[in-house]
């Protein structure tokens, strides 16, 4: 029962930066219908412009955490500005490539500028190991957690409450007709790139305190499973991909602990293929049906 | 088939000859190192890959990004295939124990894609490319842990079966099956449903079974490319069959055109000899190539050729009577883009 807990606990943490992450994959798909391959880079750049803020500049976290969410979102911005805006009427397959094409041109800057050799990244959170009832949780992931959970009910009041969050929803409902009710169609895409890339870039920061290692490479699977998990709760659906975040972070550690280190990725994706099989929008997507 | 067609397979014939024998000799009197030798190889290998992932991708319009999996389920049956010919057999001649074990990859390839195919294929879009994504990572992930094919450390000992000629004509020989199929009833069938799946089902074609052929013949000769890859590295590491290995293939067939066979060669080609000759670049080679997918994707978003094919009989054709014989040589009629 102790190793449950235990697990449950682990789960939360990595569940939360999946979160994070899978966020920023389901609004650009919602506003876009893009999958954007280069989410996963936009992370890997936030978890390095924290190690820059971090320990050459021997910040607090809390500006580290602004400094790389803040260059993030420009990144992400201009990623957009630059590649995906004159490709917006072209066919989405095109779209996808360029998307793959800014992937790999981003890991390969970073692998120019920051070199090959992974970083280790410096505590920028105390670490602190509490026992409760012998299950041990120690201060990063309680930071973790919590972060991510702050964020995620900012992002839902931003969505809900003001008028910008409407326009995103419009957009991503139906952009010729948002365009017909006065929306900047490319201003509320600018903006859904700057909270994704934002987020993405927490997570990254989140993900290197957890793992410790920074590299040009690491985006990649982390991105691959928070895209994930953005499929599996219905993608487009900025509660879904949190639910699916969750869960793919529960699934992953739980079949480490109890069936197999080596195959927790196997079953991860193997979850995902019953879940799409079963209900192809995923679980909280909605079903459209198709027309003749 | 008329004098025209029959002229126009003389033709490319004669061509595929021509460029063999020029490649032969440049490589004998070392006007071409061997090293060379082995880009045209991979170039070859990664053609077939392009041209049956186009099946999917481009005759049948879905979106397939598990295409590595099937190449690494082909190269290990037939590893293993040629492993056990050879220690039975050592004096077996190369050739047919590399088209036995070829074979061998190819069908368990297939039925791989048959299994694969029938439930996702329900699926459509990005939905069916998420489930490839997950049907390639499961296969890697079996391989890295199924000890009997060499586990993590790959499956080494494979006879080095594949060189210049071999590659050569097999790939040769997929490039025509798969343009036969192109134009075949069955291909047809596939391409009506790309255009119109319920307009297709209306015309009496059984389109589940249709789509997933396309996926198994896909699959198929995915199986054979994996084949010819493990008999010329001689050993097959399970990382290279990663996530991204799929997508740099469909990065080729888009770059080509879909649905375009020529294109998907001329975009292997030009995909797999460009970051050869960058290597002078080094650390700027992928640099370089993500920024060409990038601005070629911003400019000319329908890939190199677009839906069209190249002819040679009908660029001759245009060269010598400076007008055209029919309408351009592509699969779909003209219909070009």
């Amino acid at each position: 029962m102790k190793l449950f807990f235990q697990q449950v606990i682990n789960g939360l943490n990595s569940g939360s930066i999946y979160a994070l992450i899978a966020i920023g994959y389901t609004l650009v798909y919602g506003i876009l219908k893009l999958i954007n391959f280069a989410h996963g880079e936009i992370m890997m750049f936030g978890a390095y412009f924290s190690f820059i803020a971090a320990a050459t500049m021997d910040m607090p976290f809390w500006f580290v955490i602004i400094f790389s969410m803040g260059l993030s979102a420009i990144l992400g911005m201009l990623v957009e500005f630059v590649a995906y805006r004159p490709l917006r009427q072209a066919p989405r397959l095109s779209a996808l490539i360029t998307a793959i094409g800014v992937s790999m041109f981003l890991q390969n800057v970073s692998l120019m500028v920051f070199g090959a050799d992974p970083k280790v990244m410096p505590r920028i959170f105390p670490n602190v190991v509490f026992n409760i009832f012998g299950i041990e949780i120690s201060s990063i992931t309680l930071i973790t957690i919590g972060l991510s959970v702050f964020f995620m009910i900012l992002l839902e009041l931003f969505i809900s409450h003001t008028k910008q969050g409407r326009a995103m929803r419009a957009v991503s409902e139906n952009q010729d007709a948002a365009i017909l009710m006065g929306i900047n169609v490319n201003r509320t895409v600018s903006i859904t790139f700057l909270i994704g890339s934002a987020l993405g870039a927490l997570g990254g920061i989140l993900y290197s305190t957890a793992y410790t290692n920074i590299a040009p490479t690491m985006g990649t699977m982390p991105g691959l499973k928070a895209f994930v998990a953005a499929v599996l709760g219905g993608i487009g659906s900025v509660p879904g991909a949190m639910l699916g975040g969750f869960l793919i972070g529960m699934i992953e550690n739980m079949s480490k602990a109890y069936i197999s280190t080596t195959w927790a990725d196997a079953i991860v994706f193997l979850i995902l293929i019953i879940v799409l099989l079963f209900k192809p929008t995923g679980i909280l997507g909605k079903d459209i049906k198709e027309k003749v | 088939m008329n004098s025209k067609t029959k002229k126009a397979y003389l033709l490319n014939a004669v061509a595929v000859f021509l460029v063999y024998i020029v490649f032969l000799t440049l490589i004998r009197f070392k006007v071409l190192s061997n090293y060379f030798g082995g880009v045209i190889i991979l170039t070859c290998i990664m053609m077939i890959m392009a041209l049956s992932l186009n099946i999917v991708a481009g005759f049948l319009g879905e979106m397939a990004l598990g295409h590595a999996a099937f190449m690494a389920i082909g190269a290990y049956l037939s590893g293993f295939t040629s492993i056990a010919i050879m220690n039975a057999f050592p004096t077996a001649p190369a050739l047919l124990v590399l088209i036995f074990s070829s074979l061998v990859g190819g069908v368990a390839a297939g039925i791989a894609g048959i299994a694969i195919g029938t439930p996702s294929l329900r699926l459509r879009g990005d939905y069916l490319g998420i489930v490839t994504i997950g049907f390639g990572e499961i296969v890697r992930i079996f391989f890295i842990n199924f000890d009997p094919l060499g586990g993590a450390q790959g499956l080494k000992g494979i006879p080095r079966l594949t060189n210049l000629s071999y590659a050569y004509w097999i790939t040769v020989l997929v490039v025509f099956l798969i343009f036969t199929l192109g134009v075949s009833k069955y291909g047809r069938a596939i391409m009506s449903i790309r255009e119109d799946e319920i307009a297709s089902e209306a015309s009496g074609i059984p389109t589940t079974r249709v789509k997933v052929m396309a996926f198994t013949i896909s699959s198929f000769f995915a199986g054979i490319g994996g084949s010819l890859y493990a008999h010329y590295q001689g050993y097959i590491d399970p990382d290279k069959f990663q996530f991204m290995f799929s997508i740099e293939m469909f990065v080729i067939v888009v770059l080509g055109g879909l649905g375009s066979l020529t294109g998907s060669i001329l975009s292997a080609i030009v995909l797999t000899v460009l970051p050869e000759l960058l290597r002078g670049f080094a650390q700027y080679r992928l640099l370089i190539y993500s920024l060409a997918l990038v601005i070629m994707m911003i400019f000319r978003p329908q890939g190199m050729l677009g839906r069209t094919e190249f002819s040679l009989y009908h660029l001759i054709y245009v060269l010598t009577n400076k007008r055209e014989p029919y309408k351009k040589g592509s699969i779909d009629g003209g219909k070009s883009s």
